[in-house]
């Protein structure tokens, strides 16, 4: 019985990945759940407008190292993210007045809408792949590590390591100032009030002055940038690969769903219980176990529920039980 | 069919006699069996979403449970396969069926509170339990047996025909136990709800090595009865005298002769389909179907029962898929589950319906044609129009190589380009439904 060791084991190889990735989850999320909120559809464009953001920010993260600026010892993709930020607004405004404001005129039923944004994804798609290729990229640069398992063993004598990659501390770092500013932006200005007066009555909102298109450019916007952070956070942390994007739609989506589709807190909770639920699922728990049983009871085999190969029936799986039991989501989302 | 229909489908036809003449018969053919079971799929994606608008973004999945079922029925046994695990494996399948069954029972029977959550979590980790128990080492032994060769569980070695039709049956189960639990969903969350079910059979088909050899692929699979082997052909003497006469050369005629049997095959297949869903669309079954598909609400009150309706079609057409699917691979003679992606199996289906025109059986077999011709030769076209565009660089420039390399990425773009036009200006299709 070594609880010291078992904890050290369990927050390096679960807790900690477990809370970046659902950083990343939940700010991906946020994206979906104000789209859904204020444009009423599911954005199944959102991986590639991710994916799209992330290539643009890797596209000048190159640029700048090719001049030689960096960031220290942060990574210079924090330097380019901005840019990304601002060019995929505008892509993405640019598709809301080539493409959904027709629709949105017609008030086309939703699932038409969801069938024009899969129009808009494989542009996207394709146009990320025609530009940045298929292949995996790596662009983290800086200090690798915070903390590094070497010198945590070093400090604390423990026989176990604990290790917190630069990527994964700055992830949570702009989470924080992101789900900050936007729940200050929602709250207190003057636009984030009338956008959630327009997602929570449209018609009302209407009467009272607000105007539609302006809400929906504002939301747009944001969404570019969740997305764009959402993507770079991912990028760095893992490595970009346009299709792991696309295929991250599920479990940005089970978030969403799993806290309430249009309620932001929901987005980030769920994009915690996804995670956490994903990691610890398919994580083999031999090792933390060992620590915790007596010798006798060690076991042998790897205690893993599920290959990391089925990760995605996990969030499927919370997808499934949420809408079954719990239709309106952990928070009280727009009803089904 | 009106005259209007008919000059559509001759522009179609005209688009493969074009790729016989200018570029070869063997590729026209191959396109054209392609586009044949392309047509299928589409007409059960337009059984889903053009009669009852059910918004399902999981076609990979079922195609794929039909290539599943080829496998297993037509595929030979595998030696000591069975004794190595058989019993174990299927054990253990029917404990995992029986906990989520006794787990719905429980549901049903206890009354809501703390108690019955905790009976069914207890029931669902105990029977995961039991069920890894079980199969793991029957699997595993599976595996273990012959894995150069083998490693999979086999099959049954019956008729390439005989698989067909069992692999609509394996997809329709599929949608059975899907539809159970999703189709009270509204329907973009049925729609993420199926893009996730697809993505696990995938893995589970990359993954579970002991089913069908995983990533590492299952070949030879057999042929259907009339559609005869080249090599068989080419060995034998009347076919070489036959050739020799006309003065064909006879492995070309050979590769011939087989994709227009394959042709003949399908295209049975596929009017067998459009007949019978024809017949449907214009029975009472078919009219409240779009009752429903109009309004629910209003086609409740008038005594239909939606839910059931619903199911019915979700599993009539993952069937129809089923069967395309398991033609497919039927025709490639191997399956690949590494080769499955939603691009190219679901929202390439999807496509070819909203083009052809939904709701109209006729437009979805259009709709397969064409979409599937262009998509095949959308890349040779990228490739000219690259070669167009950088003719004037220099050889070897770094945006020469790139534009180059980036043709292939010309399917996704012109794809979207297209959906959202047809959307935009025709969104009843080119077919419109009556």
């Amino acid at each position: 019985m070594d609880l010291l060791n078992a904890l050290v084991t369990f927050a390096n190889f679960v807790f900690i990945p477990a809370v970046a990735y659902g950083a990343q989850l939940a700010i991906g999320a946020l994206g979906v759940t104000l789209i859904y909120g204020i444009l009423r559809f599911s954005n199944f464009a959102h991986g590639d407008t991710m994916a799209f953001g992330t290539m643009i920010t890797i596209l000048f993260t190159w640029w700048f190292q090719s001049m030689g600026i960096s960031f220290g010892p942060l990574p210079t993709a924090l330097l380019a993210l901005p840019i990304g930020i601002v060019l995929t607004a505008l892509f993405v405004l640019g598709t809301d007045r080539v493409v959904y404001r027709f629709y949105r005129k017609q008030r086309v039923a939703t699932s038409i809408l969801v069938i024009v944004s899969l129009g808009v994804t494989f542009i996207m798609n394709g146009i990320t792949r025609f530009i940045i290729g298929t292949e995996e990229q790596n662009f983290a640069d800086g200090e690798r590590f915070v903390i590094s398992a070497a010198d945590f063993k070093a400090t604390t004598g423990l026989a176990e390591g604990l290790a917190i990659k630069s990527t994964q501390a700055i992830t949570l770092a702009t989470a924080v100032i992101v789900v900050a500013a936007l729940f200050w932006f929602l709250n207190r200005t003057r636009t984030g009030k009338s956008m959630r007066a327009f997602s929570d009555n449209e018609d009302l909102a209407l009467l009272s002055g607000i105007n539609p298109e302006r809400v929906v450019a504002v939301t747009w916007i944001i969404t570019a940038a969740l997305a764009t952070i959402a993507g770079v956070l991912y990028g760095l942390d893992k490595s970009f690969k346009p299709f792991t994007y696309f295929q991250l739609l599920l479990p940005i989506f089970a978030a969403a769903v799993v806290g309430g589709l249009g309620s932001p807190v929901g987005a980030i909770a769920g994009g915690f219980v996804i995670a956490f639920s994903e990691v610890m699922v398919t994580y083999a728990w031999k090792k933390v176990l060992g620590y915790l049983l007596p010798d006798s009871l060690a076991p042998e085999a790897l205690v893993q529920l599920l290959t990391t190969d089925y990760k995605f029936a996990v969030s499927f799986t919370i997808l499934i039980a949420v809408l079954l039991f719990k239709p309106t989501g952990l928070f009280r989302g727009k009803s089904v | 069919m009106t005259s209007r229909n008919l000059a559509l489908f001759a522009a179609v036809a005209v688009l493969f006699l074009i790729t016989g003449f200018f570029q070869s018969w063997n590729l026209a053919l191959s396109i054209l069996n392609m586009a044949i079971v392309s047509a299928i799929m589409a007409m059960g994606v337009n059984i889903q979403w053009g009669y009852a608008g059910l918004f399902n973004v999981g076609i990979m999945g079922f195609a794929a449970l039909g290539g599943l079922a080829v496998v297993l029925t037509s595929s030979q046994p595998v030696e000591g396969a069975w004794r190595a695990g058989g019993p174990g494996i299927v054990l253990g399948l029917l404990l995992g069926v029986a906990t989520i069954g006794l787990a719905v029972a429980l549901y049903r029977r206890m009354q809501q509170g703390l108690p019955r959550t905790a009976t069914i979590i207890a029931v669902l980790l105990g029977g995961f339990f039991l069920y890894r128990w079980v199969f793991d080492p029957a699997a595993v032994a599976v595996e273990a047996n012959n894995p150069e060769a083998f490693g999979n569980i086999g099959g049954f070695g019956l008729p390439a025909l005989v698989a067909w039709p069992m692999g609509g049956l394996l997809a329709a189960a599929a949608a059975w136990a899907i539809g159970k639990t999703a189709l009270g969903l509204r329907s973009d969350y049925l729609a993420i709800a199926t893009l996730g079910i697809a993505e696990i059979v995938i893995a589970v088909m990359k993954n579970e090595d002991w089913l069908a050899r995983g990533v590492k692929n299952i070949t030879q699979l057999p042929r259907p009865w009339p559609v005869p082997l080249e090599v068989d052909l080419q060995q034998s003497q009347p076919f070489l005298d036959w050739a020799g006469r006309w003065g064909f050369d006879p492995v070309l005629t050979s590769s011939i002769i087989v994709k227009l049997a394959y042709a003949g095959l399908f295209l049975t297949v596929l009017l067998i389909v459009v007949w019978l869903s024809e017949r449907a669309l214009r029975s009472p079954w078919g009219r409240t179907m779009r009752a429903i598909r109009d309004n629910e609400v209003s086609a409740e009150a008038m005594g239909k029962y939606v839910t059931g309706r619903h199911l019915q079609v979700f599993i009539l057409g993952s069937a129809v898929v089923g069967i395309a699917g398991a033609m497919m691979t039927t025709l490639d003679g191997q399956l690949t589950p590494g080769s499955y992606s939603p691009l190219r199996y679901t929202f390439l289906i999807w496509m070819m319906v909203i083009v052809g025109g939904s709701g109209n059986n006729w437009g979805a077999v259009l709709g397969g044609f064409l979409i599937w011709w262009l998509w095949i030769m959308v890349e040779p076209m990228g490739l000219w129009l690259m070669g167009t565009i950088t003719a004037g660089m220099a050889d070897g420039s770094w945006l020469k190589t790139h534009l180059q390399d980036g043709a292939a990425h010309m399917r996704p773009v012109t794809k979207g380009v297209i959906l959202l036009l047809v959307l935009r200006f025709s969104p009843r299709g080119l077919i419109p439904e009556k």
